[in-house]
């Protein structure tokens, strides 16, 4: 009876505790790290932490510090150049890509294979070898140049002015396999019926591509420009690889910048600081797209 | 070019009508194979085929060429004699620092952070995306929100933390604090693949189980692990290619003498100092991305499937 009574009401702690136990290393992620580490790092960007983190508060001294900077302000050039033309070329192309691998192709595979192939390198990989090709000594240019057209000038990573270009090269030749792989997945949930009613009514392909086909992938493009924006705000390695940031700071992108600062320059403040801008691009990027996808739902 | 292609279908129309009427052989006409619109469809696809195999093209061939070769020539030409050469050196003799054992230390260190890696972090997730779906709790739902915005959040924001987390850990620089570092961030997008895919599973099997008595972990491993395995392999795909192709981690996480290909790499190619080897380069380069490459070829639809459910979904 007395047992009967103590277990009569299962404690709501301990309902489904083996489910709890298994979810501790989940908790423990999004928790102490996703969501502690990140007001953490908020937290002493208003510290004048240098080797180590120390609570001396500066208010918003290392961010005018950080915009003072002239290698900062270069960064976000780049990454802002960086990240408009990159979205837009990896879409453009991307799309194109996908509509004639729609057309009951042959060897459908084998260009897929082909397209996606970089995807599956690495940044250091992908900019060393563009950082190969792209030498003017040996690479294109020379190349160009030994076909008789001496004046021929292509040396993206050499010029301070266009090598930020140079690695958009890269990074489209490494990235736009996905989008376009993503993009073939959208048009082949598009139902057959919808072509076959444009052709009936007489609409020639591009213009049921432009009008009917797009606003009805609207849900693809908007997460595929989700997943290449929050990959453009983290490009690191590439630039690192292909450049290491020069010539002179001409190619510096955010990320390498923090990393410089908190790992190299021992100068944490500052390297805080400017992820917690990186962190603030994210979320202009992410809390619209938040809004929309989830916000939406719920008013829906 | 798409009105002829209309036209095309049109035209085909009327030949099945005709072939109705005199009740000949039935279906379409077979379209033209050289018409202009197949030349403009497959001429696009070749060129841009062509660009994408071109870097590749280029390692392979400087990779065999000898140094006074690639000087003289261009660097798209075949190689007149082959060496190998290029290929012992990038992998034995070639030098970071003070070490010239080339590439074999940082691929045996990779290989050595990658199988923990891949184990640890699929284990966790698995077990975590499996009560996610299956055995949720008060907070439950929250908890998982926060883990899949966090995948958003740069790396470089939450770096800094996770040192100091390791640090009192006493495992910073460590082969184990590398390994906890993939765990977490493999996490988000582990979590949700096996998540959505045990969600997916008729629940009437999980109720089956619950009734003959079977708890949280026998549940887990005799009826949703083994009907996982597809799963798994996505799941190990995307973790093979994720860890080996990582860099910032393995800077931030590892000593000099545990460093992993690719940092390894970098430091061969990009180092100052000394009479830069194009071809011990390229070939250095492709020994690193072989791994993820093979991985690609073996893997093929699989490989697509996983990426594609990490990011259409994600």
């Amino acid at each position: 009876m007395v047992k009967q009574a103590a277990a009569g009401r299962p404690n709501h702690l301990f309902r489904n505790l083996n489910s709890k136990i298994a979810s501790i290393p989940m908790i423990l992620v999004a928790t102490v790290i996703f969501l502690g580490g990140t007001i953490w790092t908020v937290f002493y960007s208003f510290t004048n932490s240098r080797l180590l983190p120390r609570l001396s508060f500066v208010g918003i001294e290392q961010y005018e510090r950080l915009w003072a900077s002239s290698r900062w302000i270069i960064s976000i050039q780049n990454l802002a150049i960086y990240g408009i033309l990159s979205l837009i070329f990896s879409l453009v192309i991307g799309f194109m890509l996908a509509a004639l691998m729609d057309q009951k192709i042959r060897f459908e595979n084998t260009f897929r294979t082909i397209f996606l192939y970089p995807f599956a390198l690495s940044f250091i990989v992908t900019g060393l070898v563009w950082q190969w090709v792209l030498n003017p000594e040996f690479g294109v240019q020379s190349v160009v140049r030994s076909l008789g057209w001496t004046s021929f000038s292509f040396d993206p990573l050499y010029n301070p002015q266009i090598v930020i270009y140079g690695i958009l090269i890269a990074a489209l030749w490494q990235g736009t396999g996905l989008v376009m792989c993503l993009m073939l997945a959208g048009l082949r949930g598009i139902d057959e019926d919808i072509w076959k009613a444009a052709r009936v009514d007489g609409i020639p392909m591009w213009r049921t591509y432009l009008f009917v086909v797009i606003p009805m992938m609207r849900p693809v493009f908007v997460t595929t420009l989700v997943i290449i924006a929050s990959g453009i705000v983290k490009v690191y390695d590439l630039v690192v690889a292909q450049t290491s940031g020069g010539p002179g700071n001409a190619s510096e992108v955010p990320a390498k910048y923090v990393y410089d600062y908190m790992f190299q320059a021992q100068n944490l403040g500052q390297g805080f600081a400017a992820s917690t801008m990186m962190l603030l691009t994210v979320a202009i990027i992410i809390i619209p797209w938040a809004y929309l996808e989830f916000g939406g739902r719920k008013r829906g | 070019m798409a009105d002829i292609g209309t036209l095309n279908r049109t035209a085909a129309g009327f030949d099945a009508v005709a072939d109705r009427v005199a009740s000949g052989p039935r279906g379409r006409r077979p379209r033209r194979a050289l018409s202009p619109r197949n030349i403009m469809l497959y001429g696009t696809l070749f060129v841009a085929a062509l660009y994408y195999l071109l870097p590749l093209y280029v390692m392979v061939v400087t990779s065999l060429k000898g140094m006074p070769e690639i000087r003289m020539g261009n660097i798209f030409s075949p190689p007149m004699e082959i060496t190998f050469e290029p290929w012992v050196k990038a992998w034995a003799e070639a030098c970071t620092g003070l070490n010239c054992d080339g590439l074999s230390r940082g691929f045996w260190n990779s290989v050595r952070i990658l199988v923990p890696s891949v184990v640890v972090s699929i284990a966790v997730a698995s077990v975590s995306g499996y009560s996610l779906a299956n055995w949720r709790f008060k907070g439950s739902e929250l908890f998982f929100s926060i883990l899949i915005i966090g995948a958003f959040i740069p790396y470089q924001v939450m770096i800094y933390p996770v040192v100091i987390v390791l640090r009192e850990l006493g495992v910073y620089g460590t082969l184990t604090g590398l390994v906890i570092v993939h765990t977490i961030f493999g996490m988000p997008i582990l979590t949700l693949l096996f998540r959505n895919y045990f969600a997916s599973l008729p629940v009437e099997l999980f109720k089956a189980a619950r009734i003959d008595g079977a708890g949280f972990w026998s549940i887990y491993f005799r009826i949703m692990l083994p009907m996982a395995l597809p799963i798994f392999v996505v799941a190990m795909i995307l973790q093979v290619t994720g860890i080996w192709n990582d860099f910032l981690f393995g800077v931030v996480f590892t000593r000099p003498d545990t460093y992993p290909m690719t940092v390894q790499l970098n430091n061969i190619v990009n180092s100052v100092q000394g009479v830069k080897e194009y071809n011990v380069n390229m070939a250095a380069t492709l020994l690193t991305g072989a791994v993820p490459l093979i991985v690609y070829f073996v893997s093929g639809r699989l490989f697509v499937r996983g990426i594609a459910a990490g990011a259409v979904k994600g």
